[in-house]
């Protein structure tokens, strides 16, 4: 059991709180607390500049600009003072979804292996991503049945997963490739759209899981299947 | 930096000692006798800031100079509505949703910036549209686009578009805000002039509103936001190069702005949080004219005056003179008048967010407003004559000479496809149609739901937006415009794109409430242009007193033209609608297998300046289908009705390409097939083709017919029954006449425009 | 094979929205004292042995496709001979 979580939130589910990081230029924070809110939970914004994690029990990297993107999407947000916490909390098993711009985030901070890159086509798509999950095991993930289709919006300019040759093998033999298109959007590598790390806690995707919680706004409602799953693996107080 | 300074400052001083001074008054397109009145307002010669700032605020695009005089129709016939909280003159018009909420949505013009720089010009066109809402007091909540360009295969097309396009989704985009709708128009007369109009719209408690008025003498005067360099100086540099051409340099400054919309996304989080705290007095937006304008406006509609220190103002460009500083376009910056004692804690505030705000100046009870540079007086004008009191004209108008010969080569008279094969034939090539075919490639390049509550967005009739989970209340917003109908008669095509808007907003289960417009036209010293104006903006104030919505606000684009040529006279027309619960909102579609097809309004044979005529024949000319307000009316309260009795399955207006092109995206949008069968005795291409204003193509869930049938006998409204939705049929089945596979439907329809671009 | 350099800069009075967020992102990773940080593009052009006129063939280059002379700057080196 990790140190992250502390003793009186212990008896988590639907009471659990989950913290959604804003940087400057952060889009979807709130929808990603939208989604939060809708699966039961309660959402707690947590601040860039702030070196607090108020006692959140699993964290959410949401999709947006962080800090303009224009080095490159995520170099910056990564020394943010948030994000040095965030990191080590993940280490002792917090869990961490990084979405779109958030994944882009926990590549460049090193918390998940591998790289985003501008689109094979070179251009901004927005298109719904039809993708596979290709593994339960993760904190974010087990809610939903092994090789389920899922669809989530896809839009980014800058989404193509690329890792070395050694990398990709050591993730697909490992089960750390998470979600993988059906209709890859942007070229990526092994037609990756989401992978994990070692322990499985800490989760990062290019699709919006956050935009797909409603039938009314969205293209589906899989993406609630994102945050029970979490709400699953509290519950359980297990980290793997 | 500051004390670099050793360059003679044209000031107050030097101005009243050396009044025979010869000005660049011309070269800054002010006419003589406009300089003259220059000089009586102020008694003596102006400052070189002060004739910049002049020949700004006294242009046509701050003075409106020209438009004015017509414009005036829109305040004169503007229905009287409770809900108008905010109206023509100020950034943005607001009107009511509810007993809480407000909304705020403009549209206009970056038309020339995009035709040079076609990326960043319409970048900045999104950003400037965005901070006019946000200087309301709302949250701007989405955006929309109207974008025109020459022939789809012309070479500068495929410069133009991909770049319009990269600039208008980037920014929006990257500022986080889902675009809902608009469109892509070809036509050679935009050939070498591209109009770009964006529209936001933005929502707010009412009680936020927000006032331009810099009152409460001794407030701080704020600048708020990016630091300000030589953007878009371009006119006002030829003061540099008059007066200090020793270096050589001037020449080459570029009046393109370049927009930071990360900048803008923390400019909006700051100021919302500030409207909040109740920590502003007044706000303006800094937009095409600057701190000229910004200073202007806000000094004249406060109670005083106003003092400002411009040596405060951080600058990004070294050298720059205090004109440079006062008509700079720098983007992404506010203007803020706050309390004193709450200075502080708004600068604390702002830097959270890492903005930079300075304070520059405070409001005064002098009447003048007042600019020092480093202590000496550049710049003292009575703030009015800049903002109010510019000149006015009322230019020549003379209708053209050619509108009985235009009017009499009509398009019903054009070869018609002969047999079933080519009636089949023309229902695909019209599909292929640059104006008709799918506009996938452009719409998936802008995010559409990003903050979860688009509801829909293009391909649908208008976009639709939650505005209140708990409620469901929602917006509906549609910009249309046709200025091939306003050719060939600017007044019924400026209502045309008027009916077709509201119409729109109708077809999703909206109640229109009200309108804002664009207005590109070509030059107002052309009295043939001035008469299309003055039509246009009579149609549109007719049309809106007529449908009882007022116009709240817009833009008036004139000097599109490439020579003498200009482009099609192009009212565009935003029309905003409420929506009691979105969920009720009817969609583009078929439904689900069994329901009914059925066409509302009259079809007559109306083919010129249709689509058809355009596609098939490049022919323009006749008159333009006729608008029927008072039906539009009709129709527009009976699909708020069906919608909100879930009569209704799916909808679609009929616009250009009439019902075939209607019928295409239908499917287009559904996993069903169409098995059609026209009425007895109609000429099948008429049916299909023609463009009949006030036709809605509608879908009516099993089991409703007789009480929509009811519904439409109750008010007047014809409706035809045209056939089924199937699974089994695939595709569009037309009775007696053809089949057209789903597969040939899509292959004709999709990718086109990607395809153009050698994508 | 003979390389030929261009840097394609922003002209100084164009905002460098990238440059800003390097520039602001400094003092994050503890470096103080730079006041201004501009970033432009590298591109390499490897011409053949027997290509001649290299600098006029890459202004050409540089001015109709690599810079966008609106916004931006270009400057030119030729490298010495097998550069790479």
């Amino acid at each position: 059991m990790s140190g992250v979580v502390p003793e009186e939130r212990r008896d988590r589910g639907t009471g659990a709180r989950v913290g959604v990081v804003t940087f400057p230029g952060s889009l979807d924070d709130r929808d990603a607390a939208r989604a939060v809110r809708l699966s039961g939970a309660e959402p707690v914004s947590l601040w860039h500049d702030e070196a607090a994690l108020r006692s959140v029990d699993a964290v959410i990297l949401p999709g947006g600009f962080s800090y303009g993107d224009y080095l490159r999407c995520g170099a910056i947000a990564r020394f943010s003072e948030v994000m040095g916490l965030i990191a080590d909390a993940a280490k002792s098993g917090l869990p961490v979804l990084g979405v779109c711009n958030g994944f882009q985030v926990l590549c460049e901070s090193h918390l998940l292996p591998g790289a985003l890159v501008r689109n094979a086509h070179l251009r901004y798509r927005n298109r719904p991503a039809r993708m596979r999950v290709e593994t339960a095991k993760t904190a974010w993930t087990r809610a939903y049945g092994e090789g389920a289709e899922v669809v989530f919006p896809a839009k980014h300019g800058e989404g193509r997963y690329v890792a070395d040759e050694a990398t990709l093998d050591e993730l697909e033999s490992a089960g750390r490739v998470v979600f993988r298109y059906l209709d890859n959007p942007n070229g990526a590598m092994r037609d990756i759209a989401g992978v994990c790390n070692e322990a499985g806690n800490v989760v990062g995707l290019m699709p919006h899981p956050e935009h797909a919680v409603e039938a009314l706004t969205g293209p589906s409602t899989d993406g609630l299947g994102v945050v029970a799953s979490v709400l699953a693996h509290l519950n359980e107080g297990a980290v793997r | 930096m500051t004390s670099r300074f050793n360059v003679v400052v044209d000031s107050v001083g030097v101005a009243s000692a050396t009044p025979d001074e010869k000005q660049p008054y011309a070269e800054l397109g002010l006419k003589e006798d406009e300089y003259e009145r220059i000089r009586d307002v102020l008694g003596r010669r102006p400052t070189q800031s002060e004739l910049a700032m002049y020949s700004i605020m006294w242009s046509e695009h701050c003075s409106y100079k020209s438009s004015k005089v017509h414009l005036r129709q829109f305040a004169r016939k503007n229905p009287k509505t409770d809900r108008l909280l905010a109206g023509i003159g100020e950034n943005a018009g607001v009107v009511a949703v509810d007993d809480e909420i407000a909304v705020t949505f403009k549209v206009e013009s970056h038309n020339h910036p995009s035709y040079v720089e076609p990326k960043q010009g319409a970048a900045t066109g999104v950003g400037g549209i965005i901070r006019d809402i946000l200087a309301m007091g709302a949250r701007p909540v989405a955006v929309m686009d109207s974008l025109r360009f020459g022939d789809a295969d012309h070479p500068d097309t495929a410069r133009v578009l991909p770049g319009v396009v990269d600039g208008v989704g980037h920014y929006g985009n990257c500022v986080g805000l889902p675009n809902i709708g608009g469109e892509t128009v070809f036509d050679p007369s935009y050939q070498g002039n591209p109009l770009v109009n964006a529209l936001s719209v933005g929502i707010m408690p009412r009680r936020r509103l927000q006032s331009m008025q810099a009152s409460g003498v001794g407030n701080a005067v704020i600048l708020l936001g990016a630091k300000t360099g030589r953007d878009g100086i371009g006119g006002v540099s030829v003061l540099a190069s008059a007066t200090f051409d020793e270096d050589g340099d001037a020449d080459s400054r570029p009046s393109v702005q370049v927009g930071d919309p990360f900048t803008e996304k923390l400019l909006i989080e700051s100021c919302l949080e500030l409207f909040d705290a109740g920590l502003v007095v007044g706000i303006q937006d800094l937009g095409g004219a600057g701190l000229t304008c910004a200073l202007s406006e806000t000094a004249a509609a406060g109670d005083g005056g106003m003092h400002v220190d411009l040596e405060r103002v951080p600058l990004r460009a070294a050298g720059m003179e205090p004109h440079d500083i006062l008509a700079s376009e720098s983007q992404e910056r506010m203007l803020l008048i706050v309390d004193p004692a709450h200075a502080e804690t708004v600068l604390k505030r702002a830097h959270r967010w890492g903005l930079l705000a300075t304070e520059i100046g405070t409001v005064t009870d002098s009447g003048r407003l007042v600019v020092d540079y480093h202590g000496q007086t550049v710049v003292d004008v009575p703030p009015a004559s800049l903002a109010d009191e510019g000149p006015v004209y009322e230019r020549p108008i003379a209708e053209p000479n050619d509108r009985a010969l235009v009017a009499v080569d009509r398009a019903e008279t054009l070869s018609r496809p002969s047999g079933d094969d080519e009636l089949r034939q023309t229902v695909l090539d019209m599909a292929a149609s640059p104006n008709l075919c799918d506009r996938t490639w452009v719409t998936e390049q802008y995010d559409s739901s990003v903050f979860g509550n688009t509801v829909l967005a293009a391909p649908h009739d208008a976009g639709v937006l939650r505005l209140d989970e708990r409620t469901g209340v929602g917006i509906a917003i549609s910009l249309d415009g046709n200025g091939r109908y306003a050719r060939l008669d600017p007044y019924s095509g400026a209502q045309s794109a008027l009916a077709e808007a509201y119409r729109n907003v109708a077809t999703t289960g909206a109640t229109p409430i009200a309108v804002t417009d664009c207005l590109n036209f070509g030059s107002p010293e052309d009295p043939h242009v001035m008469w299309q104006f003055e039509r246009a903006v009579t149609g549109i104030a007719d049309g809106c007193e007529r449908l009882g919505i007022p116009v709240t606000g817009g833009n008036v684009s004139f000097y599109n033209q490439t020579g003498r040529e200009a482009v099609h006279p192009t009212p565009v027309i935003g029309v905003l609608g409420v929506i009691d619960d979105v969920r009720g909102r009817i969609p583009v579609g078929l439904g689900e297998a069994g329901d009914t097809i059925a066409l509302l309004g009259t079809t007559a044979e109306e083919l010129s300046g249709s689509e058809w005529a355009w596609a098939a024949h490049r022919h323009l000319g006749g008159v333009p289908p006729k608008v029927d307000l008072d039906h539009e009316m009709k129709l527009a309260e009976l699909l708020a009705r069906l919608a909100s009795t879930e009569q209704i399955a799916a909808a679609h207006d009929l616009s250009e390409g009439g019902l075939s092109q209607a019928l295409v995206e239908a499917i287009m949008r559904s996993e069903l097939g169409a098995q059609v069968l026209l009425p007895e005795g109609v000429d099948p291409f008429t049916y299909l083709f023609s463009e009949s204003t006030g036709r809605v193509l509608i879908v009516i869930p099993r089991g409703q017919e007789v009480a929509v049938r009811g519904a439409c006998e109750q008010r007047g409204v014809p409706i035809t029954p045209l056939g089924v939705t199937d699974s089994s049929t695939d595709g569009l089945h037309l009775r007696d006449h053809f089949d057209i596979t789903r597969d040939d439907l899509a292959a004709a329809w999709k990718g086109r425009i990607g395809a153009g671009l050698g994508e | 094979m003979a390389r030929v350099v261009v840097d394609v800069m922003l002209k100084p009075e164009i905002l460098d929205p990238q440059g800003e967020a390097v520039l602001g992102a400094l003092p994050r990773i503890g470096v103080n004292g730079v006041s201004s940080v501009r970033i432009g593009r590298r591109v390499e052009l490897d011409f053949d042995d027997d290509a001649t006129d290299l600098e006029r063939q890459t202004r050409i280059i540089a001015d109709k496709l690599l810079a966008n002379p609106v916004i931006e700057d270009f400057h030119i080196s030729v490298a010495a001979e097998d550069a790479a």
